[in-house]
């Protein structure tokens, strides 16, 4: 048996993040936290020192997005766990893995409204995963494989653990504990990974039964890693794929069987496909209200199955038919299997071909659509993305940040491969883009990293350039610069008779050029279509720094095909040039 | 509590018996889940059991408010929660205990006395003006006693809400880990 070692709380929890095969962390130090920072300078794991806290936390899911690891966020207490609550929460809405540490004041001082004391599990419990204050160093390295183990497994999601400085600089016995006493310590969690075999054999029964299927895939996908799988069902049963904002990539848009993205701002073949099928296989999925629209008006004839690991999601919004607890992938390779013994055994399949015609109907008719810019006016967002698309490398990971660029994006980019794409759903935080792209490009260093950007959604974390700078991390952003809160003003002009409110940023100021040139960036501003292409070529070949393209687009652009709130997908608004052929929606 | 009886009738509410892990702030997770999820708890008790790591959580939920599988499935989420079990009110055994004080002058103090020996219930003290009674007993039988205090005056009373456990002769429904 090996010598008992004393450490301190400190190096327990980096020698603990060690074991964990944490190879990054994002933060920045303050009083409570200092302890855990001296040891960290022994430690192989790199530290990146970001410039905001909130910047440390979507630093974290980007790179978790894209590495499907849990990513690593480290902070003082107060101030810097309250700057990191943006971020837990948007980990939590998108089941990101995420694990936060957090400085803490000393036991002694908890309760007395001490320097930088905030009730930081008390803020962040309705927002973790799991959340845990640590009372004892002895207690350091279960509370973080256990963090890991939670954050990691079930249902992804962001756990935290709070640390008193107290707890780090005592001293403890070092105890690395086994699978068996993390099990054991937490009596309440077997998260169900296999899926209940009859219910399989009945989803499969309804599957080739059903006469307008459709395949509803969601994030969940993603985080089983189940994008083969679902390609293998998709493919033996032949029924169209629609994916949503979060599993974007998860099937290759390029398949003949895909529809693009649903929802709010979905395709039209996507929204109507669900709407009129007759079975809806809900994989990862959540029946989100942008993917719904009002919920009773949706999918009204569809039958449900819908799959998924967290138990809280079936029938949460719509009620199952067929309800399957467990991980996608493990599912569907059942699935497939029941589908597989089904056709062996001499059942035939429903046929679809009037359904496939339909679909291929609305597919001709209902193609994303936009008016080119005239000769001498302004540039349009989407040229820019076809552009920026068409000239990216094979395996670009797209980051987006929330509003019409993001939109836009998911529109306009080709997804042929899962973990290419990192964007804010459940949240919608603005300010996501930048530091996000930041831990996808640390994540994978040796994959071009793009994110397009809002104008108002860059100037809310846009210091962390500082960060990529000093750290090395060639990220390229793209600013789909309209001068307004774009997405907001789009409502006001839809849906408030035009009267713009509190919408309008800048055309002067700042000048984003500068303002990266400012941050070790190069920028690169772009004003007309001639110059879009060249813009894009200069920054793909930039490779040491990051790259801003200041791209100046057409403020008056709206996103379309569009569902309005309270509305049903039957009542989506198509771009104004399609209008006319609405007949063919049925 | 007011005067007003939440959990008259059976068809509005639901008890749960919570079996969590004795951790700090398991109480305060349960109560923030409810909050955040918009149910309505009626009555909430929690004590220790026979194992020292756990403790039972006994909740009456307003079944009105949300669906109950949602409202099981949702607590079942949280990592400290270790098994709930639904109880329905026809299957299973529930109790509560009222303390009150009531207004009893010397020559009613009789009056109080036959009704807390009717009721089975006990003095716990007696003051010149007042009598403090508790009884234990099913909720419907402290409703019924609570209302015949009322007309001697009832200065203060507390009741702990309902702790419930299956009754014995039907097995109760256990949800723990169940899929769907
Ligand atoms: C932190 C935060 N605040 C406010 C909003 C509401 N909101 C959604 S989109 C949007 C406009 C975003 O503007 P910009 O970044 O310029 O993107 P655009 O829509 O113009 O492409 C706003 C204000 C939000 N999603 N997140
Ligand atoms: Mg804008």
């Amino acid at each position: 048996m090996a010598a008992k070692e004393t450490l301190t709380g400190a190096q327990a929890l980096i020698r603990s993040l060690e074991q964990q095969q944490v190879e990054v962390i994002f933060g920045l130090p303050g009083g409570c936290i200092l302890p855990a920072y001296d040891p960290l300078l022994e430690s192989p794991i790199r530290h990146i020192l970001v410039r905001h806290e909130q910047g440390a936390g979507h630093m974290a899911e980007g790179y978790a997005h894209v590495t499907g690891r849990p990513g690593v966020a480290m902070v003082t207490s107060g101030p810097a766990a309250t700057n990191l609550v943006t971020p837990l929460c948007d980990a939590f809405m998108d089941s990101i893995p995420m694990v936060a540490i957090t400085g803490q004041v000393p036991t002694a001082a908890i309760g007395t409204d001490a320097f930088q004391e905030c009730d930081t599990v008390g803020i962040t419990r309705s927002i973790t995963k799991h959340n845990e204050l640590v009372m004892s160093a002895d207690d350091i390295p279960l509370a973080i494989r256990q963090a890991f183990h939670l954050a990691s497994t079930g249902r992804p999601g962001p756990v935290l653990v709070d640390l008193p400085k107290d707890v780090l600089q005592n001293t403890m016995t070092w105890h690395w504990p086994s699978d068996d006493e993390v099990e054991d310590s937490l009596p309440g969690y077997k998260p169900n990974r296999k899926g209940h075999s009859r219910m399989i054999r009945e989803a499969a029964q309804m599957i080739l039964a059903a006469h307008r299927p459709v395949l509803y895939v969601g994030g969940g996908i993603l985080k089983a890693r189940a994008a083969e799988a679902l390609r293998e069902l998709a493919e033996l049963v032949q029924i169209p794929v629609v994916t949503t904002l979060m599993a974007r990539g998860a099937f290759p848009d390029d398949h003949p069987l895909c529809l693009g993205m649903p929802g709010m701002h979905g395709t039209a073949t996507a929204v109507t496909a669900m709407q009129k099928s007759d079975l809806l296989v809900a994989l990862g999925a959540r029946f989100d209200d942008r993917v719904t629209g009002r919920v009773n008006g949706f999918a009204p004839e569809a039958r449900i199955i819908h799959v998924d690991i967290d138990p809280a999601e079936q029938g949460k919004v719509r009620r199952p038919d067929v309800p399957i607890v467990g991980d996608c992938r493990l599912v569907i390779e059942e699935l497939v299997a029941a589908i597989r013994d089904l056709l062996a055994g001499g059942t035939v399949q429903a046929d679809l071909s009037a359904w496939r015609s339909r679909v291929s109907g609305w597919r001709e008719q209902f193609p994303l659509t936009y008016e080119a810019s005239a000769p001498g006016a302004a540039l349009k967002p989407q040229y820019c993305l076809e552009q920026l698309r068409d000239a990216a490398p094979d395996g670009t990971i797209l980051v987006a940040g929330v509003g019409q660029h993001q939109m836009w994006s998911s529109q306009y980019w080709r997804f042929t491969e899962p973990y290419t794409w990192v964007n804010s759903g459940g949240l919608g935080t603005m300010g996501f883009a930048v530091p996000a792209a930041i831990g996808a490009k640390v994540g994978r260093p040796n994959t071009t990293v793009w994110a397009v950007d809002g104008d108002g959604c860059f100037q809310m974390t846009a210091q962390e350039l500082v960060t990529a700078s000093l750290e090395r991390i060639p990220v390229k952003i793209a600013i789909l610069n309209n001068s307004y809160l774009g997405m907001v003003r789009q409502w006001q002009e839809m849906f408030y008779e035009e009267r713009y409110s509190e919408v309008y940023l800048s055309t002067e100021v700042p000048d984003f050029v500068k303002m990266a040139e400012a941050m070790g960036c190069v920028g690169i501003r772009v004003e007309d279509p001639s110059e879009v292409a060249p813009a894009i070529d200069k920054a793909n070949s930039i490779h040491d720094r990051p790259v801003v393209v200041d791209f100046r687009v057409d403020a008056g652009e709206k996103v379309f095909p569009m569902v309005a709130a309270g509305c049903t997908n039957d009542e989506i608004m198509l771009h104004p040039a399609q209008g006319a052929r609405r007949e063919f929606l049925r | 509590m007011s005067g007003v009886n939440p959990n008259a009738g059976h068809g509005n509410h639901q008890v749960l018996s919570v079996l969590v892990q004795n951790r700090p702030g398991v109480l305060a997770r349960v109560a923030s889940l409810f909050a955040r999820r918009g149910y309505n708890i009626v009555s909430l008790a929690v004590a220790p059991t026979d194992r020292d790591d756990y403790s039972r959580i006994s909740i009456v939920v307003d079944v009105e408010s949300a669906s109950i599988e949602q409202i099981v499935k949702q607590l079942f989420k949280l990592v400290e929660v270790v098994r709930i079990q639904e109880l329905d009110p026809r299957r299973s055994v529930e109790r509560e205990l009222m303390m009150a004080t009531v207004r009893a002058s010397a020559e009613q103090r009789g009056q109080v006395i036959e009704l807390v020996n009717i009721f089975e219930g006990k003095i716990l003290a007696v003051g010149s003006e007042a009598v403090t009674v508790s009884l234990d007993g099913s909720p419907e039988k402290i409703d019924d006693f609570e209302e015949l205090l009322r007309q001697y005056g009832i200065v203060e009373s507390q009741r702990t809400g309902r702790v419930a456990l299956p009754k014995l002769d039907r097995s109760a429904r256990s949800t723990k880990g169940k899929a769907g």
